[in-house]
């Protein structure tokens, strides 16, 4: 569709590619929009990113002298503590992640656009994370470092990779109601944490069976959990978020 | 360009709208008054497609609401009293963005002309958080009317403004409105609205209670138009 | 005010009497068993709970798709209802799962999937109140609350298969598995099959009573709202 319109004195057009329409192509723009948008802005101001890796560091440093890592501990435990820094960590992201959306507005200019909201949704997941599997990349190295253990194993990266969509897509569609309510800086961890526990208990087994060098058979079961999680929960939250955004 | 009939908005118990008729023709500029707490902004959200209608026929830009939504957001620009702009991003990011959710296909030589027309030309690789009111209030016109919508929606433009903010503003509305679009603009400013409307509503107890056009109003004035209006 | 009606009185007239003759049957006509002696008859009452806890549950579901489709508040109240009752019955499951536990396990608590389960469903619900508070509009409030109770529909009963996978694939089967109460289980005679069964029945009706009484009193709640409006109009 081409529009003439005038503007002072002058005849320019504006080229609106076929708009409205829900194809293939426009949603997976406005996808690349939404990350890209969110990418840019995290780039230039870095806030989300140290919050989330200096926190996700105090986290370590918090269990280092709770539990008393010793290396016969530190072999037990280092799923777990992982995992809860991940979790912890994660919910300060979503939660900031979304308040940029809510500030100045900006939800309901992502709602104004002729785009499907699922298209937002997953935008917002995708940026998400991208955020969480940055902090966890550098956090995976420090700690093995610190520990003197190797983290840095196939095995265990995808373990992450898997864990990390579901918390994300599930987080994703919380945290764009927490921000919408009063409590918006309480609210989150609440919403969330009952529900990821299948994550958590999946991923922590799955990455333990991993570090501990576990038969793949006892290994399997937990990574078809964390699939199925993480596919049901796409879908809930892929027919749920329409009702998260519109009034 | 805008049909409403008949339209209620509840919330929860509290009706805010109760049965409101309202019509805009093609390229007219009609300003929306009322006290606060009449509903201007739940009616304009409304129209934007932003809130769901309780009862009623909402028609924008020959399409209905909310069933026609996505139709109707391709032709529809939207500024409120918050800028829906990104702090961290500069002011053509923001617009390459809009841009790209709008699929407009030539946004670049498109932002150049916008950012022109706002006045920031100068400014444009500078973060949005940087900007002071006004600027961000332009540039959120600028990305109202980045995709050419047929009608825009303005809610209280001149919220927090100082004066010359408001009367550079001013400038940009009515070169929106040159170009021939439909506009609503809420606003409880009545001079403001005096200067740029071609048609006065008076919002008051979830109804129009008054409407007259530039030239009915030639005799009196608005003030005391405003006045009879929310007296009847 | 309209009078309640007299279905619903029956009902909560057969829900007390059924209550008394379960109360009966669980401490009085059901024999004591063996190993546990008579600790073990707290266990008619809390599966029963238990039930009602899972009924209400349950009964949330139709009523938040329901509301997302027509968005009309009604449907809210009785999603509401159905949680409110889940909630208290869920607790009390949780608390005498507890003093069964005791003499049982020998410890009052012990992550074992079914308690460990409804106690995560019972810090849902709390969530699920928390973000209910946190929003001034009724219909947001509404809807928000119909997406997590769906979210939590759908999570639970994974919750519930990932902790007893834990029980199977890392640990011998200690409690649990496919046989529950294996450890502290006992085998049912006839009277306690009937004292089990009557329970299960009676706490149904006192659900179907206490989910329409409920229901009924949002209503009236809502009506009060209505007229305290028309007052102050």
């Amino acid at each position: 569709m081409t529009v003439k319109i005038t503007e002072k004195n002058r005849v320019e057009t504006v080229q609106l590619s076929k708009v409205g329409g829900r194809n293939y192509s426009n949603f997976l723009r406005a996808v690349g929009a939404v990350v890209w948008k969110d990418l840019q802005a995290e780039f230039r101001s870095r806030e989300l990113f140290t919050a989330m890796l200096v926190f996700s560091l105090l986290i370590i440093l918090i269990f280092n002298f709770a539990l008393d890592l010793d290396i016969q501990t530190r072999r037990s435990v280092t799923a777990g503590v992982l995992w809860s820094t991940f979790t912890f960590a994660g919910t300060i992201g979503l939660n900031r992640s979304m308040a940029i959306e809510k500030d100045r507005g900006c939800l309901d200019g992502l709602l104004l656009a002729p785009v499907d909201r699922s298209a937002i949704y997953f935008g917002k997941v995708l940026s998400n994370l991208a955020f969480m599997l940055i902090v966890e990349v550098i956090v995976l190295p420090i700690y093995s470092i610190l520990y003197n253990t190797n983290l840095l194993q196939p095995g265990l990266l995808g373990v992450i990779l898997l864990g990390s969509i579901g918390y994300v897509a599930v987080g994703t569609l919380l945290s764009t109601m927490s921000v919408q309510t009063r409590t918006r800086d309480i609210l989150l961890p609440i919403l969330l944490f009952p529900v990821v526990i299948p994550v958590v208990i999946a991923a922590v087994q799955a990455s333990n069976g991993i570090l501990t060098g576990a038969e793949a058979s006892e290994i399997r079961p937990w990574i078809n959990l964390l699939v199925a999680y993480n596919v049901i929960f796409l879908a809930v939250a892929f027919m749920l978020f329409d009702y998260v955004v519109e009034e | 360009m805008i049909q409403v009939r008949k339209l209620v908005k509840r919330f929860g118990l509290k009706t805010v709208l109760r049965g409101l008729d309202f019509e805009v023709q093609p390229g007219e500029f009609v300003a929306l008054l009322g006290p606060n707490g009449a509903g201007k902004t739940t009616f304009l959200r409304i129209l934007a497609s932003l809130s769901r209608p309780s009862l009623g026929d909402v028609t924008v830009a020959g399409h209905r609401l909310p069933g026609e939504a996505a139709a109707v957001r391709a032709r529809l620009g939207v500024v409120s009293h918050l800028p829906l702009l990104y702090g961290d991003l500069t002011a053509e990011e923001n617009l390459r963005f809009y841009a790209r959710m709008y699929n407009i296909t030539n946004h670049e030589t498109r932002i150049t002309e916008v950012l022109e027309m706002v006045g920031l030309e100068n400014r444009h690789r500078d973060l949005v958080r940087t900007y002071s009111r006004g600027m961000q209030q332009r540039l959120a016109i600028g990305r109202a009317v980045l995709h050419d919508p047929d009608v825009m929606l303005f809610d209280e433009p001149y919220t927090g403004l100082d004066q010359d903010a408001s009367s550079m503003l001013d400038e940009v509305l009515k070169t929106v409105a040159a170009e021939g679009r439909t506009v609503v603009m809420t606003s409880h400013d009545l001079a403001r609205a005096e200067d740029l409307a071609t048609r006065f509503d008076i919002l008051s107890r979830g109804v129009i209670a008054a409407s007259a056009s530039r030239e009915q109003l030639r005799q009196s004035n608005l003030l005391s138009f405003y006045k009879e209006a929310l007296a009847g | 005010m309209e009078q309640k009606p007299v279905a619903l009185k029956a009902l909560d007239a057969l829900s007390v009497i059924l209550l008394g003759i379960t109360v009966y049957l669980a401490l009085v006509f059901a024999p004591t068993e063996a190993v546990m002696g008579d600790v073990q008859r707290v266990f008619y009452i809390h599966v029963a709970t238990a039930w009602v806890g899972m009924l209400g549950f349950i009964a949330a579901i139709i009523p938040a798709v329901v509301y997302l489709r027509t968005q009309n508040l009604k449907w809210d109240r009785v999603e509401v209802a159905a949680i409110e009752i889940s909630v208290v019955f869920f607790f009390l499951a949780i608390v005498l799962g507890s003093i069964w536990a005791r003499p049982a396990w020998n410890t009052w608590w012990k992550w074992e999937p079914r308690l460990t389960t409804a106690a995560i469903t019972e810090l849902l619900y709390i969530a699920y109140f928390m973000l209910r508070q946190g929003i001034d509009d009724p219909d947001r409030r509404a809807r928000f609350g119909a997406v997590y109770t769906l979210v939590a529909a759908v999570s639970v009963p994974i919750t519930f298969m990932s902790i007893r996978w834990i029980d199977r694939t890392l640990h011998p089967v200690v409690i649990g598995g496919s046989n529950p109460g294996a450890e502290g289980g006992f085998a049912m005679t006839a009277d306690m099959r009937i004292a089990f069964f009557f329970a299960l029945f009676s706490f149904t009706v006192i659900f179907v009573d206490l989910f329409w009484n409920r229901i009924r009193l949002g209503e009236l709640q809502e009506k009060v709202e209505q007229l305290k409006l028309k007052v102050t109009m």
